[in-house]
């Protein structure tokens, strides 16, 4: 009892005597949550707790609880837990594709609801508009790029040379790549393979390489509303085929599906020549490598293309008209371009603007270690990554198409049927 | 009178404690599963509504649940027996004299210690073409590389093999404790009969073994429907569905298709069939057990 009323008597003293500080401050202080995930590997939430801290000396005004969340999957899952217990996060870096779910619960804010000044204006345009296709929602801006990836082709220089090609020609086409393949498959007399010509990772997230290939063959997943997908699509089905393919026909892919997980380690220990992956390995392969590879482009059918991937920055609706302003602050001290280069050389990320490829620390990265620029240049080819309105149902049925046909189980054709007429079913209501 | 009814209140307040604990975390939730079975899973726009039974007629018409449940029927069908015979046969090994006995047991412990997820990271790279440790040894013998979890038809396999090896060291436990508890009398009197060691473990140490086995096969098929950490790490339930077993289709349709009552309306059906499981364990083979 006696202590209670000691440290009553003190806390009333303090605010006499602090009175006009502590008012002061609390009333400019706005505190902020905000849950990230990290998908790829790698120390990265000492780098998110260093731009916080940067953050928070520049803007002592405003806390920032930066709360690492698990992969993507785990963090929509804790935002949106916190939400319904009441407890919001006022902004978050969740998935890209999480976007339809995320509006159809009614959770985020378009930030072009936010923004007052030209200047903001001006800044929501600053990105590469690839990046932005899977932010924007009827005109609306809803997601900033953040941690933003693709898909680019990896491939052993040493196994080029050794099979009479030219290092520093890595296929352009799909024709290239099933004829530069059958040169570097390596067989030894009973058939055995001991070096396959290319891999591309088909599971985890098998939905996403399709998206490179269909692209390629001219076709996108879905409509940008979110409520359509064209997986029955000829030039979508001519896509599957030709995966399909590289296996069956042309033997320079291995039979069955290719595990995301182990796909790295295959492509260093030289059991395959090229390897299709995320941007987000290319430090790890850097590093793991022992002999001389290079990065490139996918390479095209009708044109080239990749989709991107990652995490977006969204402002939620659960928050004080301050809070947003100070989330707002705080997105786009993140998105500048000096804090977007160093993040992009920690990380492997691609800087999400052009201005930060001008910025001395990117131009003098990309001069020394050219592949990251693979990536950006890639960019003007890209696409958004395949995301609608019950997503998580519509990204497993083309997964189970893609596999089904992987495996033989099932033709491209009639895989890919079967999955329109069910995401037909489940996209209906939206339209 | 008024004294009874205090140990009444008396022996309801030692049970309190439990009680609670129960009711909050176990009956509670399955009550509420089975309610929120009943209901449409809502959103903003259109908020839930009580629907009936509609939520199993999807479920009876939806092939991949099916298939799933095949699949678990052939995952128990591959770990439970084997697993259990494997057990038996460490446990008679390792409880005779042999040298180096700790180091055996230790070494046939080991897979039970280790955390499914690590165990799931190794054996991944193990079925690995070309550069697996699987492969490799086929390769030794002179056979050529297989795609193990690429494959439909070999990728159930793959798993099951890897949960049999995971398990049986933990089964063992158990029944080198019982294989401990049996009186050495019972061996030396069968000996002056002349009894065979085959005759001897078949009509003697096994029947005395029934009551591990049966605490030990309930719980393997138990395990059977709730161990898929490993599906996390070595296939994610592919290629097409061929390796994915139902607490992990439960937990896609509640955290990736975020259907909250269509995972409510498996889950009921989970529990269903592993009570009637349970229940049925219990009364048909426990009459047939001796116990001392």
């Amino acid at each position: 009892m006696t202590g209670t009323l000691r440290r009553q008597f003190l806390a009333i003293a303090l605010a006499a005597a602090l009175g006009p500080l502590a008012a002061a401050t609390a009333a400019a202080a706005t505190e902020l949550t905000m849950y990230y995930p990290i998908a790829v590997g790698g120390p990265l939430t000492k780098v998110i707790d260093g731009l916080v801290a940067d953050f928070q000396k520049a803007h002592p005004d405003i806390k920032v609880n930066a709360v690492y969340a698990g992969n993507y999957n785990d963090a929509r899952i804790k935002a949106l837990a916190a939400h319904k217990a009441g407890q919001p996060a006022q902004l978050s870096v969740l998935f890209s594709i999480d976007i339809y779910e995320l509006i159809e619960q009614d959770l985020i804010y378009a930030f072009d609801d936010i923004v007052t000044t030209p200047e903001d204006k001006a800044w929501l345009k600053a990105f590469y508009p690839s990046l932005m296709e899977n932010g924007v929602y009827r005109g609306k801006v809803y997601g900033i790029p953040f941690q933003r990836s693709t898909i680019v082709m990896y491939y052993n220089k040493d196994a080029f040379k050794e099979a009479g090609l030219d290092p520093n020609k890595p296929p352009a086409t799909w024709q290239e790549m099933v004829d530069m393949g059958k040169k570097l498959v390596k067989r030894d007399a009973s058939g055995n393979v001991s070096r396959w010509g290319v891999m591309i990772p088909s599971t985890g997230y098998p939905y996403w390489m399709f998206g490179a290939l269909t692209m390629q063959n001219g076709q996108v997943l879905m409509n940008p509303d979110g409520n359509l997908t064209h997986f029955a699509n000829p030039a979508v089905v001519g896509a599957l085929e030709y995966w399909v393919d590289l296996s069956r026909k042309h033997k320079v892919m291995p039979a069955g599906t290719v595990e995301w997980g182990t796909l790295r380690e295959s492509f260093l220990q030289g059991k395959t020549a090229m390897m299709w992956h995320t941007t987000g390995n290319l430090t790890a392969v850097k590093d793991g490598a022992k002999f001389d590879f290079g990065v490139a482009m996918l390479p095209a059918a009708k044109r080239r293309g990749t989709p991107t991937g990652g995490g977006n920055f969204y402002i939620f609706k659960k928050s004080t008209p301050e809070e947003r302003k100070a989330a707002l602050t705080f997105v786009k001290w993140m998105t500048d371009p000096e804090r977007t280069a160093k993040w992009s050389i920690a990380t492997g990320y691609i800087g999400t603007r052009p201005d930060a490829y001008e910025t001395k620390l990117l131009k003098e990265y990309v001069t020394t270690f050219p592949p990251a620029a693979v990536a950006r240049d890639q960019l003007k080819f890209a696409t958004a990554e395949l995301s609608t309105y019950q997503t998580g149902r519509v990204r497993k049925l083309l997964d189970d198409a893609i596999q089904a046909a992987l495996t033989g189980s099932k033709t491209p054709n009639a895989a890919l049927s079967e999955a329109q007429a069910q995401s037909e079913r489940l996209l209906k209501p939206y339209r | 009178m008024h004294e009874r009814s205090l140990a009444h209140v008396y022996g309801w307040l030692l049970l309190l404690p439990a009680a609670v604990l129960l009711v909050a975390f176990t009956h509670y939730p399955t009550v509420a599963t089975v309610w929120h079975s009943l209901f449409s899973t809502g959103t903003r726009l259109r908020p839930s509504a009580f629907v009936g039974l509609e939520n199993y007629r999807t479920l009876a018409g939806d092939p991949i649940f099916w298939q799933v449940v095949q699949n678990n029927f052939w995952f128990a069908a591959g770990t439970v027996p084997a697993s259990i015979a494997l057990a038996i046969v460490m446990a008679l090994w390792v409880n005779g004299r042999l040298p180096g006995r700790a180091l055996a047991r230790m070494a046939y412990f080991t897979p039970t210690v280790l955390p499914m997820i690590a165990v799931a990271n190794i054996w991944l790279f193990f079925y690995t073409p070309e550069i697996g440790l699987l492969d490799k040894i086929v390769g030794v013998l002179g056979g050529g590389s297989h795609n193990w979890l690429g494959d439909p038809s070999t990728v159930l396999a793959c798993v099951i093999v890897m949960t049999i090896w995971k398990e049986a060291g933990f089964f063992m436990i158990f029944y080198l404790a019982a294989l401990q508890s049996i009186s050495p009398e019972l061996r030396e009197a069968a000996t002056v009969e002349g009894a065979s060691r085959w005759y001897y473990f078949r009509r003697i140490v096994f029947p005395l073994l029934m009551p591990t086995t049966l605490f030990v096969l309930i719980n393997a098929l138990i395990n059977a429907f709730k161990l898929v950490d490993h599906l996390f790490i070595l296939t994610k339930g592919g290629p097409d569905n061929a390796s994915n077993l139902l607490l992990y289709y439960i937990y896609e349709a509640a955290f990736s298709f975020l259907d909250t009552a269509y995972a409510a309306t498996l889950t009921t059906v989970l529990l269903a069939f592993l009570a009637a499981l349970a229940v049925s364990q219990f009364f048909l083979l426990d009459r047939r057990i001796h116990y001392r």
